[in-house]
């Protein structure tokens, strides 16, 4: 099967990913822009990172024939310093143009805190003023909740954002109904540990539908496995989901959202 | 899609093995030395939830482990997440 893996870290993975993806039948993969395990010390550093994302990983995923396209901000669990944040964010016009950007992310909240939603309403603004895509970051187990909800009382206040332009990601059982119910797209991260398993994201699918929703792997550096969209295909056929159902979610859905940047091209 | 007789031949193994890895880790906290811990409080608590009659129970346990505040913190105390809310 070709599917679209819209979400996946390839700068903490190996080219032996790469060939896997490629094997598995993945077309196309968006890597946000996010935290690489440690905070990095300068602004610099985030200079030669969009760098990576824009040159240098299109070429590595190039090798095996998938397309590479990349979204750009500071994450938030480096946006705690707003002075900080600020610096890296002065970066991104430089970047913006290039040809695999498609838009703001993954930008969102880690903690909770009043300068991470700072930061976020400043990204959305950027997003905003260059008319492109969201993709939003939801914080970890017990503070996803909350995030969200702060997340979207937020995005209320924007009254010019176009809501089908911003997907939410990390949805779980507890959150993707005020996601959807809001008129966002929902991402399902499937993690073996946390966020979603393949099993728990088919129920999601089972209950809520299939409108306006992704699957991906967010493979970085930690538990992670970037064949995860493949076998959770697999396991919504062993579930009898038609062949129709199964590339919704994994190709249709994807590639319907990513077409509103004028950057994503099959 | 299956119907239940169908998704018990395929999951029934594999939630059996987890639901006795669950008492497992129950046990083993039950055998080592150490005090409290909130974690384990949440973690108790939620398992009724698994016993009630409704259709939501992944849901009700997820919220069981939230931070259910609404206020903004002023710094991030730590970067991560402990699964429970600590604080």
């Amino acid at each position: 099967m070709n599917y679209i893996e819209p979400h996946a870290h390839m700068v903490s993975r190996t080219t032996d990913d790469y060939e896997k993806l490629a094997l598995a039948g993945c077309e196309a993969l968006c890597e946000p822009a996010f935290w690489a395990g440690f905070d990095r010390s300068s602004a610099d550093g985030f200079y030669d990172y969009f760098r990576q994302l824009t040159e240098y990983e299109p070429k590595r995923a190039a090798r095996y024939g998938i397309k590479h396209f990349c979204w750009l901000c500071i994450n938030p669990k480096e946006a705690d310093d707003p002075g900080f944040a600020r610096e890296v964010m002065a970066l991104i016009p430089e970047f913006i143009g290039r040809e695999n950007v498609l838009g703001i992310g993954e930008i969102g909240l880690n903690k909770n805190t009043r300068s991470e939603l700072k930061i976020f309403e400043e990204h959305v603004q950027i997003a905003l003023d260059y008319d492109l895509p969201i993709l939003i970051h939801t914080p970890h187990l017990e503070d996803k909740l909350k995030g969200t909800r702060i997340i979207l009382d937020s995005l209320a206040n924007f009254s010019q954002l176009d809501r089908g332009k911003v997907i939410i990601d990390h949805v779980e059982e507890h959150t993707v109904s005020h996601v959807l119910d809001a008129g966002y797209w929902a991402g399902m991260t499937l993690y073996p540990e946390s966020k979603c398993t393949p099993a728990r994201a088919i129920d999601i699918l089972e209950v809520y539908g299939s409108e306006n929703i992704w699957m991906n792997s967010a493979c970085d550096w930690g538990v992670s496995d970037p064949m995860a969209v493949p076998k959770c295909a697999l396991e919504m056929k062993r579930r009898k989901h038609s062949p129709e159902m199964i590339r919704k979610v994994t190709y249709d859905n994807p590639a319907k959202f990513l077409s509103q940047s004028p950057r994503f091209k099959l | 899609m299956l119907n239940k007789k169908e998704l018990l031949d395929m999951q029934f193994i594999d939630a059996r093995a987890r639901l006795i890895d669950l008492a497992a880790f129950l046990d083993r906290l039950e055998r080592h030395e150490g005090g409290d811990d909130i974690r384990l409080r949440y973690f108790k608590e939620a398992l009724p939830i698994l016993q009630e009659n409704r259709p939501d129970r992944a849901k009700a346990v997820l919220e069981k482990f939230s931070d259910h505040t609404t206020e903004l913190s002023e710094t991030a105390p730590f970067q991560g997440a402990t699964g429970a809310p600590v604080a």
